[in-house]
């Protein structure tokens, strides 16, 4: 409207006014990148030292004990794995389960009650459900039989509740999002409610699902304080088995968290902190670029599944 | 509606994590560099949590002493205190260690020399739940159980259950005492250290919950940490030697062998309202306090 009365003699200045307003939004575009550029860059830049000073066979040890200069990592990596691969084994199915029911299932006053609780429980802040692990959920898991309740498995519980809400809400989207005329064209064609949510809804929702679950998986695995206060932080490699889960561990980040305080900078210690940090953005890294990989392809069979 | 649900929410968490943040300020830089005494600005005091309650014991009643002197105190171990003393961003670090050659080595490099000031003794407890049926251990015993040689409480005339570890930090003063006087008994050329199986504990207050509700935990505290609700165990220096329980009376005669110093560091020979307040501290009024929480004062020498 504006545009249409302006005068002529104006265009030039809405032109330069338009290429600053660009200008403005390109930087905000790619600062994000330029911000993750610099964090690698600055873990790069401490964190180095650790790769070079220490053989890299001390460095995957399985001791840590950083006071007397044993820096085997390989305690740290398996306590965030098996923490890990606890809390998304808890997780994921539960999440996605109650998604379904929420998008699918559920009559809507209850799922008008259900969504916003769920998207508070996001808001809890991790220390506070690490209190509750460690009154509540540890003297369980310790009465259940193990010698101690700061496990592995505590944390696993514990990240997989924390990372519920957000699995369950982004799968709830995607559930959404999916157009009502896939679930009405399958139900006119006589199939079940079941049907139609698992051989239609679900897949034509997949690649919202995979990021609700890489999203859920990059919580757990980042996630400090919590898991500093529940697994116990031995640095310990749990013998193989069923049992591995029921045994304190330590955690990269809670390892970074409960020693970060104490180094004196530029120490081989202080390098070491940052070089687990890098460890982390790299695996952070993997599982950002596993989900965009695995939503390509899944994107890929939706848009067909549409066209036809 | 959802806006200010939202809102709501996030005000709550930023509330939250504010207080989480100043809870948790283990990572924290306090204030300002500046060496020497401040005039005006409030004395940083920051390092060993066995010692925090003393410290700030001090630094409530030191404020009737000189009301114009601030002091702000916070714990994070030793290792932090010593840290952040070597990173010139407090004026005092509470150690319940001595120093390590490699910590002065770094002070140097950023150019002082560090003072030690013994300030109070503190005697180390071995706790166990009040279930537990063994009552004594001697330091043979111990270095055993803690690195791991020994792992059943049958061994040492207890029940049949595994036995848990539990820990300070490694950050924590008393973490490292306890590795150079218990677990190598005091010998420089051990080089053992914890089972990879102990629980490392963020605070005292880890302790001694775990030990509360585990009866086949075993840990260690300072004398003025230990409630009612864990039982201390007696503790002989070698085989042929009496068993004595902590307290202050025995960890000041020195027949009690877990008890070691506490101290505070400053950069170089502290002067002003720093001098005179560690002066204070070392002096009757001072001591006073160290008594009544329970740890062992300084006996004039």
């Amino acid at each position: 409207m504006d545009t249409a009365q302006a005068p002529p003699e104006s265009l030039p200045n809405r032109r330069i006014g338009e290429r600053i307003i660009e200008g403005i939004i390109l930087v905000a575009g790619i600062s994000t990148i330029i911000i993750v550029a610099l964090i690698f860059l600055f873990l790069l830049k401490e964190g180095i030292n650790a790769f070079l000073d220490i053989p890299l066979r001390e460095l995957f040890g399985d001791r840590w004990y950083p006071i007397d200069g044993i820096y085997g990592l390989m305690p740290l990596l398996v306590g965030t794995t098996l923490v890990t691969i606890g809390a998304v084994i808890i997780a994921v199915p539960l999440g996605l389960v109650a998604a379904i029911y929420l998008g699918e299932l559920a009559p809507q006053w209850l799922r008008e009650i259900l969504k916003p609780l769920i998207e508070i429980l996001a808001g809890i802040p991790s220390i506070v459900l690490g209190f509750l692990g460690w009154v509540a959920l540890a003297p369980l898991i310790q009465n259940a039989g193990a010698d101690t309740g700061l496990t592995a498995f505590t944390g696993s519980l514990l990240l997989a509740y924390m990372s519920l809400p957000t699995i369950i809400s982004i799968s709830e989207d995607a559930l959404y999002a999916v157009p009502k005329e896939y679930r009405d064209g399958s139900l006119a064609l006589g199939a079940t409610q079941w049907q139609t949510t698992w051989r239609v809804v679900l897949p034509a929702a997949r690649s919202g699902l995979v990021i609700a679950v890489m999203l859920g998986i990059g919580r757990v695995i980042g996630e400090t304080m919590g898991v500093l206060l529940v697994t116990g932080n031995a640095a310990n490699m749990p013998p193989l088995g069923p049992g591995m889960l029921f045994n304190p561990v330590r955690t990269m980040t809670a390892t970074i968290a409960a020693e970060m305080g104490e180094v004196a900078q530029g120490s081989l210690h202080y390098s070491v902190l940052f070089g687990i940090g890098l460890i982390l953005f790299l695996i952070t890294f993997v599982v950002n670029w596993l989900a965009a990989r695995l939503v390509g392809v899944s994107g890929a069979r939706t848009k067909v599944g549409g066209q036809v | 509606m959802s806006l200010i649900r939202r809102s709501g929410a996030s005000v709550l968490l930023l509330i939250l994590v504010l207080l989480a943040s100043s809870a948790c300020s283990r990572a924290g830089q306090s204030g300002s560099a500046e060496a020497g005494a401040g005039s005006g600005r409030a004395i940083q005091n920051k390092g060993s949590d066995t010692i925090v309650n003393l410290a700030l014991a001090w630094a409530e009643a030191y404020r009737e002493v000189q009301p114009d002197v601030s002091i702000a105190v916070t714990g994070g171990g030793s290792g932090t205190g010593i840290a952040a003393l070597i990173n010139g961003t407090v004026d005092i670090a509470n150690a319940s260690r001595e120093m390590k050659e490699s910590e002065i080595e770094e002070a140097r490099a950023n150019g002082f020399d560090p003072v030690e000031h013994l300030i109070a003794i503190d005697a180390l407890a071995v706790i166990v739940n009040p279930e537990n049926p063994v009552d004594r251990l001697s330091i043979d015993q111990l270095a055993d159980i803690f690195t791991g040689r020994i792992t059943n409480w049958k061994e040492v005339g207890g029940n049949d259950e595994d036995i848990v570890l539990v820990s300070r930090e490694t950050n924590s003063g008393t973490h490292v005492y306890f590795l150079e006087e218990v677990v190598r008994k005091g010998d420089s050329d051990n080089t053992d250290i914890f089972a990879p199986q102990t629980l490392l504990m963020p605070s005292s207050v880890g302790i001694t919950s775990e030990i509360q509700r585990n009866p086949r935990a075993i840990g260690y505290d300072g004398l003025g940490y230990v409630t009612e609700h864990e039982k201390m165990l007696e503790v002989a220096k070698d085989a042929g030697s009496p068993y004595v329980m902590p307290s202050v009376a025995s960890g000041a005669d020195g027949s009690y062998p877990i008890a070691r110093g506490l101290y505070m560091y400053t950069a170089g020979e502290p002067t002003g309202a720093i001098a005179d307040y560690i002066a204070w501290i070392k002096g009757p009024a001072g001591q006073q306090i160290v008594a009544d929480l329970g740890f062992v004062p300084l006996t004039e020498e």
